[in-house]
This record gives C-alpha cells, sequence and structure tokens, in this order.
C-alpha cells in the first residue's frame, strides 16, 4: 500500500492542493488518479522485465568481451572486461555473417513478394463476387497458420527428402521429371521459401481479408452501376483502400524475415549439409553464442541485426507507399 | 449458400448469377497447394519407415496403430509430457496473457493519466523489438536468478503481448460505455470491482481472441524453449519432435515417429480453430471491434 501511496504522491507531486482534495474523497471522486496505474502496472512491469531489461543487457554485453589470464586455468583464468567497440569491429569484417545477412535477404525477396502476392490476391478473390467455394478456400488456406513452423518444416523436409519425397514421385509420374534435388544450392532457397509461403500466405490473407470486410460497400456499389467488372473493382477501389493493412504486412513479414530461423534450423537438421549451420544471421548468432560460446559476439551480431530491420523496415515503409499505390497519392 | 456472406450495411448485393470460373479456380488451387500436405502427413502415419520410401505417396497403409504405439512408448511415454507441457505453456501462458493485457488495455482506453502516452508508446514500440535481440539475454537473465530450465522460464516472458495489450485497448474503447463506469462510480463501487464486475464481461470476446493468438503464438514457439529448457520432460511439443529428428538423422527409424508426432501435434490446434472459428478475426489496423 505505501508504495501505492508514493507512487501517487509523486505523479501528482505538481498539484499538491488537488491531491489532498482527492484523497478523502476517492471513491466519488470522477477521475481517480490511483487506479490507472495499477491497472496498466502488471503490464509494465513485465515489459520492463521482459523486453527492456534484456534489452539494455545485450548492449552492454555487446561491449564486453573475456580475457583469459595466464595459461587460462583455474576458477578466476577468465573474465569479463571491457572491450570497446571490438566486438562490432569483429562483426563487420566477419565474411559468414554477412553472408548469412545476404541468404536472409535473398530468401525475403523470394518470400515476401509471393506470400504476400497470393495473400492479397486469395483475399481479394474471397471478397468478390460470383465465386464459389469461398468458406471452403478461407478455412483451407488459413489452416498452415494451426500448424507450427517447426511442424510444417519437419513436414515439407519430408516431403523434400530424396528417399521418399512424395513431389518427386508425382512429377515423374505425371511429367517425367525426376530427381530434383531440393537441398541443392541454388533450390533450396525455394524450398525453405516455399515453407515460409505455405505457412504465411493464409494468416497474411485473414488480415487483408478482415481489412476487406471492413470497407464500406457503397463504395463499390456505384463502379458496379458504371459496368465495372469483378476485376475492376477489386484492383482499382478495393486494393487502394486496404492499402494501410497491405503495408502492415509487408512491415512485419520483413521484420519475420532476417529474424528466419526455425525453417531453415530445422531444414539444416534434414538436408545433410544442404542448409549450413550459419544459413540465416539468426543461426549464425545462435552459433557464435552457444556452440562457440561467445555471448558477447552474438551480442553485437544482434544489435547489428536490429539496426538492420529497423532501417530495412523504414525503407519497405516508404517503397509500399509509393510503389505499390504510387497512382493514388495525387489524385 | 449465397447468403452466409453478410454484408454490414444491409444492401444486398446482387449475387448468384454466373459463377466465375477463373476466380474459382484459384482459390480451389491455392486450396490444394496448403491441404496436399496434411492429406500426405495424414497418409503418411499410415506406413513404416520402409513403407515411405518404397510405396506411392498418396496410397494409405495399414501401420497407422504400430506407429501410435511406439511413439508412445519412446523413451518411457515421454510424447505425452510434451504433449501436456505445451498445453500448460500455451493455455497458461495465453490466459495470463489475456488477463494482463485486458487490465492494461482497460486501464489505457478509459482513464487519463500521466505518462500514459509515453508509457503506451513504449508498449507498441515493444512490438517491433525483434525476438532475436531479446532471446539470448532473456536466457542468460534468466540463468542468473535460477530460473533456467523452470515452467517459469517458458511462461513468464510469454505473458507480455504488446499485440495483445494494443488489442485490448481497442475492445476497452469500444465496448464499454463511459457512461456505465460513471453510473458505477456514483453508486460507490470502486475502481477494481468496476472492471471485474461491469468492464470485464463486456470485453470477453475480445480477449478471447487475445487468448486464441497468444496460445498460438505459444504453442508454436520454438526458440525460447529451446533456449530455456535442458530436461526432456519439460520439452513442449516443437523442441520434443525436433529433438526427434535430430536423433532421426542418424536412425533413421524415428522417422515415422516424427510424422506420426507432427500430425498429434496439430491436431489440438485444429480443432481448436474449428471450434472458434468466429473469434479469429486478424485485424491490425483495428479502429473498431463490431
Amino acid at each position: 500500500m505505501s508504495t501505492v501511496t508514493s507512487l501517487y504522491d509523486e505523479q501528482s507531486a505538481a498539484s499538491v492542493s488537488r491531491t489532498r482534495r482527492a484523497r478523502p474523497g476517492k471513491r466519488h471522486s470522477p477521475e481517480p488518479r490511483r487506479s490507472p496505474y495499477l491497472f496498466v502496472a502488471p503490464a509494465v512491469v513485465l515489459f520492463v522485465a521482459v523486453f527492456l531489461v534484456p534489452l539494455g543487457y545485450t548492449v552492454y554485453l555487446s561491449t564486453q568481451k573475456t580475457q583469459v589470464m595466464g595459461l587460462g586455468l583455474g576458477a578466476n583464468a577468465r573474465k569479463q572486461v571491457s572491450a570497446g567497440f571490438s566486438n562490432y569491429t569483429t562483426v563487420l569484417h566477419d565474411g559468414e555473417f554477412w553472408q548469412s545477412v545476404l541468404r536472409a535477404l535473398l530468401y525475403g525477396c523470394i518470400l515476401i513478394p509471393v506470400m504476400l502476392g497470393l495473400a492479397v490476391l486469395f483475399a481479394l478473390i474471397l471478397d468478390a463476387q460470383r465465386v464459389r467455394f469461398q468458406r471452403f478456400g478461407r478455412i483451407a488456406i488459413f489452416l498452415p497458420y494451426a500448424v507450427p513452423t517447426l511442424i510444417g518444416s519437419i513436414i515439407w523436409g519430408m516431403m523434400y527428402l530424396p528417399a521418399f519425397s512424395p513431389i518427386n514421385s508425382t512429377l515423374n509420374e505425371l511429367f517425367g521429371i525426376s530427381g530434383i534435388n531440393f537441398f541443392g544450392q541454388h533450390i533450396v532457397f525455394l524450398s525453405v521459401a516455399n515453407i515460409g509461403v505455405w505457412g504465411g500466405t493464409g494468416f497474411n490473407m485473414m488480415v487483408l481479408y478482415t481489412a476487406l470486410r471492413s470497407l464500406p460497400q457503397e463504395a463499390y456499389e456505384a463502379a458496379r452501376l458504371d459496368g465495372a467488372n469483378e476485376r475492376q473493382i477489386s484492383l482499382r477501389i478495393k486494393l487502394p483502400m486496404i492499402r494501410p493493412a497491405v503495408i502492415m504486412t509487408a512491415i512485419f513479414s520483413t521484420i519475420a524475415t532476417l529474424q528466419v530461423f526455425n525453417e531453415p534450423y530445422a531444414m539444416h537438421q534434414i538436408s545433410y549439409g544442404g542448409v549450413s549451420s550459419t544459413w540465416t544471421p539468426l543461426m549464425t548468432i545462435y552459433r557464435d553464442t552457444y556452440t562457440a560460446n561467445d555471448v558477447y559476439l552474438g551480442s553485437a551480431e544482434s544489435i547489428v541485426i536490429a539496426l538492420l530491420m529497423f532501417v530495412l523496415s523504414v525503407a519497405v515503409l516508404r517503397l509500399t507507399n509509393r510503389q505499390i499505390f504510387g497512382g493514388e497519392a495525387k489524385s | 449458400m449465397t447468403f452466409l456472406t453478410t454484408t454490414a450495411q444491409g444492401t444486398a448485393p446482387r449475387r448468384g448469377r454466373r459463377t466465375s470460373i477463373v476466380p474459382t479456380a484459384v482459390l480451389l488451387l491455392g486450396a490444394l497447394y496448403t491441404l496436399l500436405p496434411i492429406i500426405w502427413l495424414l497418409i503418411a502415419t499410415t506406413k513404416t519407415n520402409t513403407q515411405l520410401g518404397s510405396m506411392a505417396p498418396f496410397r494409405p497403409a495399414g501401420s497407422f496403430v504400430s506407429n501410435f504405439d511406439l511413439l508412445t512408448q519412446y523413451n518411457g511415454g515421454v510424447f505425452w509430457n510434451w504433449l501436456a507441457n505445451s498445453a500448460i505453456y500455451a493455455g497458461g501462458g495465453a490466459i495470463l496473457s489475456a488477463a494482463v493485457s485486458a487490465t492494461a488495455g482497460y486501464g489505457f482506453a478509459k482513464y487519463r493519466f500521466r505518462g500514459k502516452g509515453f508509457l503506451f508508446t513504449m508498449i507498441l514500440i515493444g512490438m517491433l523489438v525483434p525476438a532475436v535481440v531479446l532471446a539470448i539475454p532473456q536466457y542468460l537473465l534468466v540463468a542468473k536468478i535460477g530460473l533456467a530450465n523452470t515452467y517459469w522460464a517458458v511462461l513468464i516472458p510469454s505473458i507480455i503481448s504488446p499485440y495483445g495489450i494494443y488489442l485490448a485497448r481497442i475492445y476497452a474503447g469500444s465496448s464499454v460505455p463511459d457512461e456505465v463506469l460513471e453510473a458505477a462510480r456514483m453508486d460507490g463501487s470502486p475502481e477494481w470491482r468496476t472492471y471485474l464486475r461491469v468492464a470485464l464481461p463486456m470485453m470477453t470476446p475480445g480477449l478471447v481472441t487475445v487468448f486464441l493468438f497468444q496460445f498460438v503464438a505459444i504453442w508454436n514457439n520454438f526458440l525460447l524453449p529451446w533456449l530455456m529448457l535442458s530436461s526432456e520432460n519439460k520439452y513442449p511439443l516443437t523442441v520434443g519432435l525436433f529433438t526427434l529428428l535430430d536423433a532421426g538423422t542418424s536412425q533413421p527409424s524415428l522417422y515415422s515417429l516424427a510424422i506420426t508426432g507432427a500430425l498429434l501435434s496439430i491436431l489440438p490446434l485444429i480443432v481448436l480453430f474449428f471450434l472458434l472459428q468466429r473469434f479469429w478475426r486478424v485485424d491490425l489496423t483495428a479502429g473498431s471491434v463490431k
């Protein structure tokens, strides 16, 4: 109780007279002063503990390093000392790390346009008239959202395995194409991106579909009377109107792309080396922190990735604003 | 069938003329793409390891029961531990998360107080902080306070959901009228009782949505429990099946177990998904909720 009171006093320190008056009549006061802090307190405390403290700790760790004393034997032979920016210099010159960044970017360049393109397409079809099986299609395409990405990766990984790939045997039966190596040097990007498309299209489709359903119907009634067909209404009227939702999905997908881990990590186990242990940045960070046991370097890599994500999100925000909806701003 | 799609404004559009063939076909192709791996998985669970390689991929065999038995006997039945753990992490975490989000969302929506804008913006920015930056220090901090490899290590970080708080604020703002709170205040009801008895029931439909999203997010999470836990009997399904797969690369007889486990691990979510269909509203740019 005393902590609450002190918080209360602190917050209204500026107006002592108002505080005095509010206290005895608290229950009947139309503007309670203490309660709002109690309501938001659990969330704020957890937020500080789970987000802010670890974030600060990462920044701190990224400026530290291990120093080995003497021969490195004994209990106090290793200690943590300040490293300045030396971890960051290491990261900037680490070819393997930047290769994993490039791989993630390439993966994103395949995944995001395909996934969001399909999501927009299916959302518009679900919202269009005279289309059959809409309910079935909506449920079926949303279904992979209920499959954990790791489990989805296991399912696809099994389907890619040369020993019992149903894809290869079907292609062989239908078209006579045989022996595609899904873990091959270049195809592996498509193989991993495919898992992301399969798992992510449904969720984004639902986001966009929800946005479409909340649009006022009158807007396209007029176009319909003027003789516009469904395709024109979808592309010229509906698509520009769900622009904020498309931008949101693009930004969230971009953030998710640079941190991709589950799919390639599962594929790393299945593919016999087709996906390396440092295939994506998060896998590199994981290896450096846990396998190579260098928490400090791992922290510096995390910060670099976080900054890259921030830059990319801003870039995506600008691109989506300009290119997809470029025509709209002028009118 | 055609009338099932409601239009909020009540202007019934003219429907039911010809079917548009191309969009319908595209939609069905999409459904085929998403369903085929699940169908393959269903059929694969009926095969032994040798049958997986030798039989036609979409022709079922009769080994489901023996696969199921092998899976449940694996390492003394640890699979059931994984299933129970997933239910504890996802169920417990999502209930706590919905409770914390609802309380905070209500506080943000219904009160004016100093620092409100700052606190809310800070939490929203939290949505954009990549999990990668948090995963490692979270583990180190949890290890420091001696909670590594405990249920709390997975539960506590799962409780806070910036997106849940954001949604709950919108739900509270749109579903709890100020007049009702005012009236309760006039009657001398303490703020917390007004919240529990009056506001919370009004927010419930929205909170089910918050619960569902958090449930799926925790059920699907791999990295957090993978980092936090080291004993096999505390693993959730995702981590457990991964270790099974890991062992499978050197011992391929475990593949059919991983396949059967994969099917069993997605069934609970698919059931949840169908039972609570009307609560799946994914509105990232929500201004109001109907």
